[in-house]
């Protein structure tokens, strides 16, 4: 082993919340001027433990030190006087100031605007960081974004780099970039913390991995030894099992048909769809891609009901018109809807499971009998859906907050799926998900469009999509491609589409971010 | 330097919420008994009369029937607003616009229907036409709300000074019994637009039995009813309402017409039942101290019912200070402020984690 004192340690690092214990006894070791990945699943402790070396919080327990010195982080504003910066996964920008004025911000020096966008266009050029500083934030992409946070924090000097799930909101290209960015980063010297769920990632661009499982450290290795499924076994603890994906025999009947739904957003920083068509067929799985913050979340309100079109015929469900039609009507309807957001959207928190069951179900699952509800009926249906999708719980009606991400995620999906719904909505079905609930989600999911059930599907994650989806479209800047056959179709083109390229309007978007 | 650190607690008895109001009466005693020794009285016999007088003797529990019922009106409506998001503070104006209305319809059929089989009719239209006025004075903070964001805790609190004015306009101005001397009040209303009496020589109105009956009602509806579901879940979480197909805005409306139908009938019960006619002030705050009252029963019908006898416990019990003790009228004031903070104070104990951290490693 080296001689040299390691540039960051952590040991015997404990994190307590009550009585989960996001981190237990976790060692970390960060020597100087390497690519060290930490690897695990969503839950896993990384954030925790990422936020303890950045003084944003305390251990329960265990030290730090640096160059082999204890040190005590209070505060980031301490971590960022050793020399550490840190990227978050979701950025910290105001919108309307420019990019030069959100830099000045958050440096802890008393430097004036113009100093700060000297220094920036000048760090930004050397590092192969395109920025101009006197755009403002609004007007960015979410990759521009991440080069603001990263440049902040180069123009610091820090000596360890911490970058938090940095691709999980960048299209493939834009990924290579950050790619060639960290290379020049390390040859100055500076080490990197980078952490990621994304194995082939980890493979390409770290020289060691610590993994992590349930708050405790399972391995460190080497991941250029390691293949793919060797470190998905340590991160998961088992083998995962990718779904089963016959071919479609013959698609069935059109059962959602979407023509020309142009909608504004009702949130100002939203984006609005413009003249989106598409249509899902009884079998078939249609995935719709793209990076988020790009009309999915309005379009999925669109589909849903929660918002209303315009025009009664722009959404049309099996073949009646439906544009004004509410959820409940849609669900009538045979429609069935899984919002991206599992607390709060999807469920409410501080509600049980059969309340929870009883807001998506009282138009349709006869829970209700002259205005008063059936508290049977719905527990029964708790209990229905609990043993079909494998749901984990303690007591017998648990609020929805108590249920771990897995386990209520196969709850909501489980209630609408086992209506044997004629068609599916769903946003995001495993974000934040262990592997077994995903492989069991994605496979539910599969099997009820094998059913003759039209399934949608809107997802950030590519891999998901190349697993389940027929057909994939994808959405930029509230605009939708047309679908294309999943099986004929390559990453690098869904790529492209993500950063726009080949849209109408955004195709100069895409080029102009490409230069 | 030491820091308060507030950690949301995961697992919260239901025992715990049921023993949360007991303490903080538990704790306003003790904090009364304080205040009182420190204001040369002897505690003992100063709680005494506060909160034992009150329940001593017939006549005391039938003057406790009549002030508890207003505020058990009020609180069972506000409560319905609270548990869905919706903070309606102006139930003190609501409650004097219904008064207003109500007594319009007595003072328009003054001496026209006495005799006539229609005598009976006056009543219940007071009532009426009282929870359509206290209804649609509260939709106004409710559609400012839902059409302009605009907060409703501010809009609804000061409707109630436009509605104390209106009333104290009319009694001065056109309202004002021409052979009453000058003084600023309406005529003596007539019998049949007086609430029915229980007992012939008692005080006890018709209005605390329809006060328990909304109080059953609301218990069944919130316990019951997809309605009372889609309060809470509104109240909950907005977004997994919209999800569950509930319309939020609707849904304000309801619940504040609902508040405002109820305070505007505890309004023309107080008038009719126990005054007999408009006064520049009809109410000793009952519109507010209701929100207390909302609180300490745990924002639940059934519950509201009871921290409605105790709050009315304290009214009487200041009346009788006022006499027995000298004590001025703020004490009971005092007593109330002190039961709220208390109640939100075993809340905050009891949601919340609270400890001190030290950061004395922090520079800064």
């Amino acid at each position: 082993m080296t001689s040299l004192p390691h540039l960051m340690s952590a040991t015997g690092i404990t994190k307590r919340f009550g009585a989960l214990v996001a981190n237990d006894h976790v060692d970390l070791d960060i020597a100087p001027g390497e690519i060290h990945a930490l690897l695990g699943e969503n839950g896993a402790g990384k954030s925790t433990l990422v936020k303890i070396l950045y003084g944003l919080l305390q251990p329960s327990e265990g030290t730090l030190a640096w160059r082999g010195a204890p040190v005590m982080l209070r505060s980031p504003w301490q971590a960022r006087q050793l020399g550490i910066g840190m990227v978050f996964q979701h950025f910290s920008l105001f919108e309307a100031l420019t990019v030069a004025e959100n830099v000045a911000l958050a440096l802890d020096g008393h430097e004036s605007v113009q100093a700060v966008a000297a220094r920036l266009a000048q760090v930004s050029s050397a590092y192969g960081l395109p920025l101009d500083p006197a755009r403002e934030v609004w007007r960015l992409s979410v990759g521009e974004r991440q080069r603001i946070e990263i440049v902040r924090c180069l123009m610091q000097s820090p000596k360890l780099l911490i970058l938090d799930e940095p691709t999980s909101v960048l299209t493939p290209q834009e990924t290579e970039g950050l790619f060639a960015t960290l290379a020049r980063i390390r040859a100055e010297g500076c080490s990197i913390l980078y952490i990621s769920h994304k194995l082939e990632e980890v493979r390409r661009i770290c020289e060691r991995a610590t993994i992590l499982r349930h708050g405790k450290v399972i391995a460190t290795c080497d991941p250029r030894h390691e293949s793919a499924a060797s470190l998905a076994q340590m991160m998961v603890g088992s083998k995962v099992v990718p779904a089963r994906h016959d071919p479609i025999k013959m698609a069935g009947p059109l059962r959602l048909k979407v023509t020309d739904l142009s909608l504004a957003s009702q949130d100002p920083h939203g984006t609005s769809l413009k003249a989106i068509s598409l249509d899902v067929r009884a079998g078939e799985v249609l995935g719709i891609a793209g990076v988020a913050g790009n009309g999915q979340d309005e379009l999925f309100a669109a589909l849903s009901g929660e918002v209303l079109a315009r025009n009664a015929a722009t959404i049309t469900v099996d073949g009646v018109p439906a544009g004004h039609s509410g959820i409940n009507l849609r669900r009538r309807m045979g429609g069935a809807f899984v919002p991206e957001e599992r607390l709060g959207h999807a469920a409410a928190p501080r509600l049980t499971l059969s309340e929870n069951a009883l807001a998506a179900g009282h138009a349709t699952n006869g829970f209700v009998r002259h205005g008063f509800v059936d508290k049977g009926a719905t527990l029964g249906w708790v209990s229905q859906v609990v043993k079909a999708f494998d749901v984990r719980k303690g007591p017998v009606d648990p609020e929805a907050r108590a249920l771990s991400g897995g386990n209520l995620q196969k709850f909501v999906v489980g209630r609408e799926i086992l209506r044997k719904p004629g068609l599916l909505v769903v946003s995001q079905p495993t974000w934040g998900v262990d592997a077994g609930a995903a492989s069991l989600i994605r496979q539910a999911l599969i099997d009820l469009a094998r059913g003759g059930t039209a399934v949608l599907v809107i997802s950030q994650d590519l891999d998901e999509l190349f697993e389940i989806a027929d057909r994939i479209a994808v959405i930029f800047h509230g605009e939708l491609s047309p679908a294309q056959e999943a099986g004929s179709l390559k990453r690098e083109a869904v790529g492209l589409l993500m950063g726009g390229t080949g849209f109408g309007k955004g195709a100069d978007v895409g080029a102009e971010r490409a230069a | 330097m030491i820091r308060i650190a507030l950690e949301k607690r995961e697992d919260t008895s239901p025992w715990m919420s049921l023993l949360s109001p007991l303490v903080a009466v538990a704790l306003t005693l003790v904090s009364g008994a304080v205040m009182f020794a420190a204001m040369g009285i002897d505690p003992l016999k100063g709680l005494g009369v506060y909160f034992l007088s009150p329940v001593s003797d017939g006549w005391a529990l039938q003057e406790l029937a009549v002030k508890a019922t207003p505020l058990v009106l009020i609180s069972v409506g506000l409560s319905l607003c609270y548990l869905s998001n919706n903070w309606n503070i102006g139930a003190e104006g609501q409650f004097v616009t219904g008064a207003i209305c109500g007594s319009w319809v007595a003072l328009a059929s003054h001496g026209a229907v006495s005799g006539t089989p229609y005598a009976h009719l006056v009543f219940p239209v007071m009532m009426l036409a009282a929870m359509v006025g206290g209804a649609a004075f509260a939709l106004i903070p409710a559609v400012l709300k839902t059409r302009f964001s605009a907060s409703e805790i501010l809009t609804s609190l000061m409707l109630v000074y436009v509605a104390e004015l209106l009333l104290d306009w009319l009694v001065r101005g056109p309202w004002r019994d021409p052979k009453g001397f000058n003084f600023p009040q309406t005529v003596m209303f007539g019998p049949e637009a007086q609430a029915f009496r229980l007992m012939a020589d008692g005080r006890v109105n018709i209005g605390s039995v329809i006060a328990i009956i909304v109080v059953v009602m609301a218990g069944v509806l919130m316990a019951r009813s997809l309605k009372g579901f889609e309060i809470r879940l509104v109240g909950e979480a907005p977004r997994a309402a919209r999800f569950a197909g509930f319309d939020d805005k609707r849904l304000t409306w309801a619940v504040f017409a609902i508040s405002g139908a109820l305070a505007g009938l505890a309004g023309i019960i107080e008038v009719s039942g126990t005054m007999g006619q408009l006064q520049p002030s009809i109410s000793p705050g009952y519109g507010f101290t209701a929100i207390i009252v909302a609180f300490l029963g745990r924002l639940n019908p059934v519950g509201c019912l009871i921290a409605g006898i105790f709050l009315a416990i304290t009214f009487i019990g200041g009346e009788n200070a006022q006499i027995a003790l000298r004590l001025p009228l703020d004490v009971t004031r005092v007593f109330q402020g002190m039961l709220l903070f208390y109640v939100l104070a075993c809340d905050a104990v009891l949601n919340w984690r609270i400890s001190l951290v030290s950061a004395k490693g922090a520079s800064a």
